[in-house]
């Protein structure tokens, strides 16, 4: 307690060092937003590369199974 | 070497910050001249001293890039600087905000250590669009190098000249803590070390991020993606 009060404000120019602590506090935040955006839009991304990985490997499956198909399909005319 | 992971070094930091302003707030003495403001000095060196050491770091990193030609050394070096431009816009603006409640101006021309840091500040604040002009990737690389062990060493003289020069009017702290009582010069090393945390977490943040986009990058021109 007694630490404290010698460490208290005195109620001068402390508008100051609140605003000091306060710009150091928002440029952390805003800097980690600009990370938190930039990771929102890599995982986009990477959802992105997934889909189109999955539908070309649809597409090179319909591809392999697409002769025997045409065969048959000869066959029949 | 290996590196502790994000979440530690999170954690660690996130820990040695709240550590830091207890101390700051509540045990480190009220200064007699200047009074609670004088509690700005906490942040206000801290930050510059870790700021003013990332340069240097870059400088380091860029050496061990044209040593090697490694790409993943520049990308530290980018990191660095890049990360301490941010810390050097946060100590310009917390030292006007000091320098307004102590002096009763937002800046002062003839003070040569904040002048000598504003033209630090400048001088890094070329590295970005210079970087960024080239776009060959080898040979930005090489150019920001060369920039950034230039500047690098130009850190420490102009550290030097400060020191160097007749005006006392500015507090010095890196000459040591020992004009510090017990208390505040604790205070001050362990807002340090937070400050030192700080830097190094955020640095491995974007260097993860970076890390990630590349890869991401390489994968979907091997997909055939790009």
């Amino acid at each position: 307690m007694i630490f404290a009060t010698a460490t208290l404000p005195d109620g001068s120019n402390d508008g100051y060092l609140a605003a000091a602590y306060i710009v150091f506090f928002v440029l952390v935040l805003v800097y980690v937003a600009i990370m938190a955006w930039r990771l929102t839009r890599v995982e986009r991304r990477v959802r992105d590369l997934n889909l189109r990985e999955r539908e070309k490997e649809r597409e090179e499956r319909n591809l392999k199974d697409t002769p025997h198909i045409s065969r048959q399909a000869g066959d029949r005319v | 070497m290996r590196l502790p992971s994000l979440r530690a070094l999170s954690i660690t930091t996130v820990l040695a910050f709240c550590i830091s302003l207890s101390l700051v707030f509540f045990y480190a003495p009220i200064e007699a001249e200047e009074g609670f403001v004088q509690k700005i000095f906490y942040l206000h060196v801290p930050l510059a001293i870790v700021s003013l050491c990332g340069f240097v770091l870059g400088g380091l990193l860029a050496i061990a890039h044209l040593r090697t030609r490694d790409s993943k050394w520049d990308l530290r070096s980018y990191v660095a600087i890049h990360m301490s431009l941010i810390f050097g816009l946060a100590v310009l603006i917390t030292g006007s905000i000091w320098a307004r409640a102590s002096w009763g101006h937002w800046w002062v021309w003839d003070e040569p250590t904040l002048v000598s840091f504003l033209i630090v500040f400048l001088l890094y604040a070329t590295y970005q669009p210079l970087r960024f002009a080239i776009e060959d990737p080898e040979r930005q690389a090489r150019y920001a190098s060369v920039f950034a062990i230039t500047a690098g060493a130009f850190v420490p003289l102009n550290f030097i000249a400060v020191r160097l020069s007749a005006s006392y009017v500015h507090p010095r702290v890196l000459g040591g803590t020992s004009s510090l009582p017990g208390s505040m010069a604790f205070t001050f090393l362990v807002s340090l070390a937070a400050m030192a945390l700080l830097y190094a977490t955020l640095c491995s943040y974007e260097l993860a991020a970076k890390r990630t986009r590349i890869l991401l990058k390489s994968r979907s021109r091997i997909l055939g993606f790009q």
